[in-house]
Formats: C-alpha cells, sequence, structure tokens
C-alpha cells in the first residue's frame, strides 16, 4: 500500500529509463544518503573510524568483485590482491609526487589495478569456472610475493609495511595520515563510494553492462549475437580490479593508516567473495547488504555484547560473535540462497501488494 | 528502496553511543589488547595472564597504584592488525594511560597515532626499534631493550662460545624469522654486524601462514649448515621450528632464540631433544618472588584471572608481569611527578619517560633480583638495559650466562639514523613539543 507504483505514470523515455523510475525509491534513497551526511554529526568516532568508513570500503571492493563475479560470470579469487595493488601504487605515487591531492591519487592508483587485472584476465578468454578461480588465485599469491619480495613497492622501510604520510587537500583539510579526523576521511570516502556505485550503476544498465551480463548467462550465445567476449571479459576485468584497486587504496589511505602484505591476503580476497554471496551474486544493493552483515555485525556482537551487561571474557566474545556470525550466514543462505538482496526484493514485492496477500 | 538499511545504521549509531561510556573518575583505564584465539594464542596467553594477574593483584593486595583502582580491559586482536586498530580506536575514547599493543604490525599502525591521540605507547621489547629516540617518539616506548639490543646480545653470546668476536670471521650465522615487520625488523643491525665482523648471514624467512610447515626452510639449513642459528619467532612457529630443529638433528646449544621465542612451552613440546636450546631474557623466572606468591594467593586462588595453576612463573608468564609492572611504576612516578592520585595520558607519558626502578624499588615492590634496574629518559625510551642467556634443562629455563650489556656503542648510532631516517620517510613528521622534565 505505501510502496505502490499504481498512478505513477511515465510521459517521457526519460523517466522510464530513469535510475529509480519509483518515486518511493527516489525518497527512500535521498533518505538514506541524508542518514549518511548528517550520521558524523551524532556518532562517535568509533562508529566513523571502525564501523562506517571500512563498511562503505568493503562495500566498494565488493561492488568491485560482483561486477566481474556476479555480472560478468569470472569467478575471481584475486580481489585482495588487486585491492593491494591500488594500494601500493597509491603509496608509490604519493610517495613520488607529495603534492598531488592523494584523492586524485586514489583514483588513478586504480588505473594500476585495472592494468594487472587485464593481464591475470586474459586466461578467462580460455578457461572458465573453477579453472579460473585457480587463475586467479594463482594472482593472488604471485602479487602478494611481490608485495613481500620487492622492497621497492615498501621504499625499502625496515618494517616492510607501507606508511601513510599526512596529506592535506581541498583548502587546507588533513585528508590522510594520523592527524586526520575521521570525519574528514569519512566523508571523502563516502564521496568517492557514491560517485563509483552511480557510475556503475550506468555501466550496468548501459550497453557494456548488458554484454557483460550476456557472457554471463551464455557465452556461446553471446558470441553469435555479436558479443566480443574479449572486449566483453577484459572490460569486466579492468573496471572490476579498477573499483578493487580504489578500494585498497582507501583501505590502506583512509582508514587504516599504514599496512603489511599480510592486510592484502587471501583472507581479504574470501571475506569479500563472501560478501558478494552473502548479498547477493549480481546486485548492487546485495553489496551494501553483504559488507554490512560480514564486516558490521561482528562489530557489534564485540562490541554490544560486553555493553548490554554480560560480562565474559574478550576471547569469549571473539569465539561467540564468530559462532552468531557462521550460523547467521547458514541460516541466510539456507533461506534465500540468492543472497540478502534478493529477500529484500521479495519484501518489496509483499510490500506492493500489502495489506493483500497476493496482487 | 534501503529503509532497512537507514534502520540498520540507526541501530548502529545507537549501539555506538553505548560503547564509548565513560570510565568512572576515581579509576585509571588499562586496555590489553591481548590474543586468546589464532595461531599466536600460544604465546599470546600466558604474556596476557601475566600483565592482567599483576595488575589484578596491585587492585586487591594495594587497592591500585597510589589508592587508585586500576580498570583492566582486554580486547581480543588475533594478532590481526586490523582487528588491534579496531580495538584501539574502540577504547581510545575511555581516556586510556597506555597502549600494550603485543604485535609489531599493531604498534607500527599505533606509531603515528600515537602523537596526534596523545596516549603513549608502551611496546616493551619490541616493535620499532628506532622509536627508543625520544626526540623523535615522544610517545613511544620500548624498554628495557630494542631488538638491535638483543640481536647484538645474541652475536655477542656467540662471540662469547667462539672465544672472541674476532673468531667470528668466516662463520657462518643462520637467521630464521617470522616473515612480518617482526622478524624483519633487526635485520639490517645483522647485517651491519656481519660486514663489520666478517660471519656470513644466512635469512630463512617464515612466512606468517606457513607457520607451522617450515620442513622448506629446515632443509635448506642442513644444506647450508650455519654454525649457528638466530630465531625471532612467535605464536606457533617457535614449537615448530623447535621440532624441525631436532629433526635434522642441529646442536641445540647453538641455536638461539630471541626472548620472544622463549616461552616453556614452546621448548616443551620439543620433548627431549629441546634441552640446550637458548634464548634471551631480561627478567627473572620462577615463581619464588613475593610479588608473585601474591599472584598466586590473591588472584589465582581467588579465583580470578584466567591462570591455570602451575603456570606462574613460566618465562612469558613472568614478561607478562614485567610489563605491567613497568606500566604500575610509571603511574608511580607520574603520581610523585605531578601531585595528582588520578593521572591522564600525559601525565603517564612523563611518568614513562623518567621511570626509574633501582634494585631498592625491586625489592620494595617483591621482586627482589627479578631484573637489573631500569631507568628512562627523556631522550632514550629503551635503555639498553642488561640481558643474559638462558637455557632450556628440559624442564624449566636455567640461565646460562651472566648478565651482560648489549652492543650500546653499535646500536646507537643506527637508533639515530634510523629515526632520522623514519622521520624523514613519513613527512611531515611532527616535531617534539613535549618539555623533558625539569624543563617545564
Amino acid at each position: 500500500m505505501l510502496y505502490r507504483e499504481a498512478g505513477q505514470f511515465k510521459t517521457t523515455y526519460e523517466a522510464d529509463q530513469a535510475m529509480f523510475p519509483i518515486a518511493q525509491d527516489r525518497i527512500g534513497v535521498l533518505v538514506i544518503l541524508a542518514i549518511a551526511l548528517v550520521i558524523p554529526l551524532a556518532a562517535s568516532d568509533f562508529v566513523i573510524a571502525s564501523i562506517m568508513i571500512p563498511f562503505l570500503i568493503f562495500a566498494l571492493a565488493t561492488i568491485g568483485l560482483n561486477i566481474l563475479t556476479g555480472y560478468a560470470g569470472q569467478l575471481s579469487l584475486g580481489t585482495g590482491a588487486f585491492m593491494g595493488v591500488g594500494a601500493y601504487a597509491c603509496y608509490k605515487l604519493t610517495t613520488i609526487f607529495p603534492d598531488v591531492n592523494i584523492v586524485i591519487l586514489v583514483l588513478i592508483s586504480g588505473l594500476f589495478s585495472a592494468g594487472i587485472g587485464i593481464v591475470f584476465g586474459l586466461p578467462s578468454l580460455r578457461i572458465k569456472g573453477l579453472y579460473l578461480a585457480v587463475t586467479t588465485l594463482a594472482a593472488q599469491f604471485f602479487l602478494e610475493w611481490c608485495f613481500i619480495r620487492i622492497p621497492w613497492l615498501y621504499n625499502y622501510n625496515n618494517s616492510g609495511a607501507i606508511e601513510v604520510p599526512e596529506r592535506t587537500g581541498f583548502g587546507g583539510f588533513v585528508l590522510a595520515g594520523p592527524a586526520s579526523p575521521p570525519i574528514t576521511r569519512y566523508y571523502v570516502v563516502l564521496g568517492i563510494v557514491i560517485v563509483m556505485t552511480l557510475l556503475v550503476k550506468n555501466i550496468i544498465r548501459g550497453r557494456i553492462g548488458r554484454t557483460w551480463m550476456m557472457i554471463r548467462d551464455m557465452d556461446i550465445a553471446a558470441e553469435l549475437i555479436g558479443v566480443r567476449p574479449l572486449a566483453a571479459k577484459l572490460s569486466a576485468f579492468a573496471v572490476s580490479s579498477y573499483i578493487c584497486g580504489v578500494a585498497g587504496a582507501m583501505l590502506v589511505f583512509f582508514w587504516l593508516g599504514a599496512a603489511e602484505p599480510s592486510a592484502f591476503a587471501i583472507t581479504l580476497s574470501f571475506q569479500i567473495l563472501f560478501m558478494a554471496i552473502l548479498g547477493g551474486l549480481g546486485s548492487l544493493i546485495g553489496c551494501f547488504f553483504g559488507a554490512a552483515f560480514i564486516w558490521v555485525l561482528p562489530v557489534l556482537l564485540r562490541t554490544g555484547l560486553p555493553s548490554i551487561g554480560i560480562e565474559i571474557g574478550a576471547e569469549t566474545v571473539e569465539h561467540v560473535s564468530r559462532m552468531i556470525v557462521g550460523a547467521l550466514i547458514i541460516f541466510f543462505l539456507i533461506v534465500e540462497p540468492h543472497g540478502l538482496a534478493r529477500l529484500w526484493q521479495i519484501l518489496k514485492e509483499k510490500l506492493r501488494v500489502w495489506p493483500f496477500p497476493y496482487a | 528502496m534501503l529503509k532497512k538499511c537507514a534502520l540498520g545504521v540507526a541501530a548502529i549509531a545507537f549501539a555506538g553511543s553505548l560503547a564509548a561510556e565513560a570510565v568512572a573518575e576515581d579509576s585509571m583505564f588499562i586496555p590489553l589488547l591481548s590474543y586468546r584465539t589464532g595461531p599466536f594464542a600460544g604465546s599470546g596467553i600466558p604474556v596476557a595472564n601475566g600483565m592482567y594477574d599483576y595488575l589484578a593483584m596491585l587492585n586487591e593486595r594495594d587497592g591500585g597504584v597510589g589508592g587508585v583502582k586500576i580498570v583492566v580491559e582486554e580486547c581480543e586482536t588475533g594478532y590481526d592488525t586490523q582487528k588491534g586498530v579496531e580495538c584501539y580506536e574502540g577504547t581510545k575514547g575511555k581516556s586510556p594511560l597506555v597502549y600494550n599493543p603485543y604485535s609489531t604490525g599493531i604498534t607500527l599502525q599505533l606509531i603515528p597515532k600515537a602523537s596526534v591521540d596523545k596516549i603513549p605507547v608502551l611496546s616493551m621489547a619490541y616493535g620499532l626499534s628506532a622509536a627508543a629516540e625520544g626526540g623523535v617518539f615522544p610517545w613511544v616506548f620500548n624498554p628495557p631493550d630494542t631488538y638491535w639490543d638483543g640481536a647484538s646480545g645474541v652475536i655477542k653470546h656467540i662471540g662469547d662460545m667462539e672465544g672472541g668476536l674476532e673468531n667470528l670471521n668466516g662463520k657462518k650465522i643462520g637467521y630464521i624469522f617470522l616473515d612480518a615487520g617482526y622478524g624483519r625488523e633487526p635485520i639490517p643491525l645483522l647485517e651491519e654486524l656481519a660486514t663489520e665482523y666478517g660471519f656470513e648471514l644466512l635469512k630463512y624467512p617464515v612466512p606468517g601462514k606457513e607457520m607451522q610447515n617450515q620442513s622448506s626452510q629446515w632443509l635448506n639449513v642442513r644444506r647450508d649448515r650455519p654454525d649457528y642459528m638466530v630465531m625471532w619467532g612467535w605464536g606457533a612457529m617457535n614449537p615448530t621450528a623447535i621440532k624441525e630443529a631436532i629433526k635434522i638433528r642441529y646442536p641445540m646449544d647453538k641455536f638461539i632464540g630471541i626472548w620472544w621465542s622463549g616461552g616453556d612451552d614452546d621448548a616443551r613440546a620439543g620433548g627431549e631433544g629441546a634441552k640446550g636450546y637458548k634464548a634471551m631474557n631480561f627478567h627473572g623466572v620462577g615463581a619464588e618472588y613475593p610479588a608473585l606468591q601474591d599472584i598466586q594467593k590473591l588472584v589465582v586462588d581467588a579465583g580470578k584471572g584466567h591462570t591455570e595453576d602451575g603456570k606462574i612463573g613460566e618465562a612469558l608468564y613472568n614478561r607478562g608481569v614485567y610489563n605491567s609492572v613497568l606500566m604500575a611504576e610509571a603511574i608511580r612516578t607520574a603520581q610523585e611527578m605531578t601531585g595528582k592520585t588520578v593521572i591522564d595520558a600525559s601525565d603517564m607519558r612523563m611518568g614513562l619517560e623518567n621511570l626509574e626502578i633501582t634494585a631498592e624499588r625491586w625489592k620494595e615492590i617483591g621482586l627482589e633480583g627479578f631484573a637489573p634496574p631500569i631507568k628512562l629518559s627523556c631522550g632514550d625510551h629503551s635503555g639498553h638495559h642488561m640481558m643474559y642467556v638462558s637455557q632450556w634443562d628440559g624442564e624449566k629455563w636455567v640461565p646460562a650466562s651472566d648478565w651482560f650489556e648489549p652492543m650500546t656503542d653499535k646500536v646507537q648510532p643506527l637508533l639515530q639514523a634510523a629515526a632520522a631516517e623514519y622521520a624523514e620517510k613519513n613527512a611531515p613528521w611532527p616535531e617534539r613539543t613535549e618539555p623533558c622534565a625539569g624543563d617545564s
């Protein structure tokens, strides 16, 4: 009843092809954007620095993986390494060009990741499915090896870690480095994530996105009706790696502040893959759901359990939150194998005919 | 669309405000970033127990330090850098006095934050060696020795065994290390000493996820036949390395670990064959000290804390106690200097910087002969204190050498150069603005 589109007539093609054709969706998105903009005024530094910033960054990385796996159907286990390429590229760029605005460098560093992604995407032209997953796994191990063994990448630091120097921009704001306030970093991350999400949304709705989905659904048929697999697959790898690279650079520069190679290990790849699967493959909103579920829920459990008066040891909290999250993952995948995004879609269908059980 | 998400965000904001509740005024808050889970738990548990129990004992016996109770809260990091930073962000709003990261990776993350948030970092005998330079790192402390002191001590001991450092010429010394910030930290010093004394340094890195599978590294050791092996290991890496060394019949008295590779459980895992294995140490072992007896009586027997019976007095447990002694004494120093009973983080920084534990003071706190006197200063946040080599006799650690000094003359110039280099690489690094004691 509330969520009913009856009576919303489209009189132009623009209105019909709009990103959010239903008025309620537009209102909902605006409300969420408004909340995202005012949340720093109400929330503590911990909420911004340890929940919101990583949540947005992981959501963006999940979008990157979702393009490749959810939309173009190419299974990848190399997400963590592609994020690492972005982070190390950004670190090298900012130490070589210290005066350039860090946001521009973050966006440029994605290009390096895209280049590497294309190289490791080449095998996808011949192999599919699990076999492709193995070659991306090779990319993961190879790149991780590079992060450890090529000292030039971390400027010959004894510790082998990259450390974020202080960077200012946009009229004196401290954007990165230890002195940067979480609010500033939050708005930078939010801005980048919003712009990237809108871009991706439009790419997916357009010709390029449709070729990806055709390749995913049946590559031979797609080829027969004129989709070039080379261009489609490699562009999916490039766009996906670009976004992952930007997310990786943000991970280090706007969240962690320093990173060892182990930050980009295979566990990160799996984490992002779980976010994509749990949120829903082939759905943008699902990326945000998945990131929230895998990242925010454990943090809430860890801080929430002790603060509601349950006195248990720190390590028990860790065990309990792992068990709860694990059980919830199984529960949600049994209830809805297509992820949280599909649940949300079903809910919308129900809302559309509410209070009647059917339309 | 997305209304559900909005609700979720609101819930997050609410939960966050709950987490940021303040600690009562008449207490002091010390967060412990501990790890009782994961592959490093084997080393992390005794250290965490020792730290927790000593502070709990002070609360029970003396009502805290200077009559002010210490509120201790553990935060589980699992030795994971991201979780460590999360713990830091989650607790820094509760006005903590000091952080003990217990991971070189987390320490490296916290060093730049420390000077911004004005909270000292006490990385006791780990972390960034160059942080000993108080002029560059006013908020970071790594007493009683840096890793470079430790590495120089190991080489000195090897020199003693060979009958003089000049006899090291032409020898081969293997270095097996955890391939992370921790294990890589001493390499510059070892390389410097290798060129100076003419020994060959062979490096055997052990990747973090391969800790429990070191057969390839030890195969190389068997091929290269180094005269001595030096180990920088932690967690599950230590018992694995000791077992592998026994398997290739490496002479155990020529296998020397840093103090973090000297846990009782590490050596015990090797069984009979581990007899003779050596590790550096900078404090006593055993539970005969009066303060440790108090812990047994007031904490362990009273059913508080996590410590199992019989674990008090083990090397890593005592190390945790040592760490807490440093904190408690720094609080006491700060209380004396400021005249306040409830101190804050910047008072704590002053307390750490002017920390002095004389032999008499060690006796007063019930730890006579536990460790040599400690003194820090404005410029020197580590102090190059004395250390000794301990040896596993099959059941416990026994001293295998007298207390001796590290090669301060070799380490100090390198520390200064490294600190300057760090500041330059992380430019603009903040200048020290905190006055030294006496200047203010």
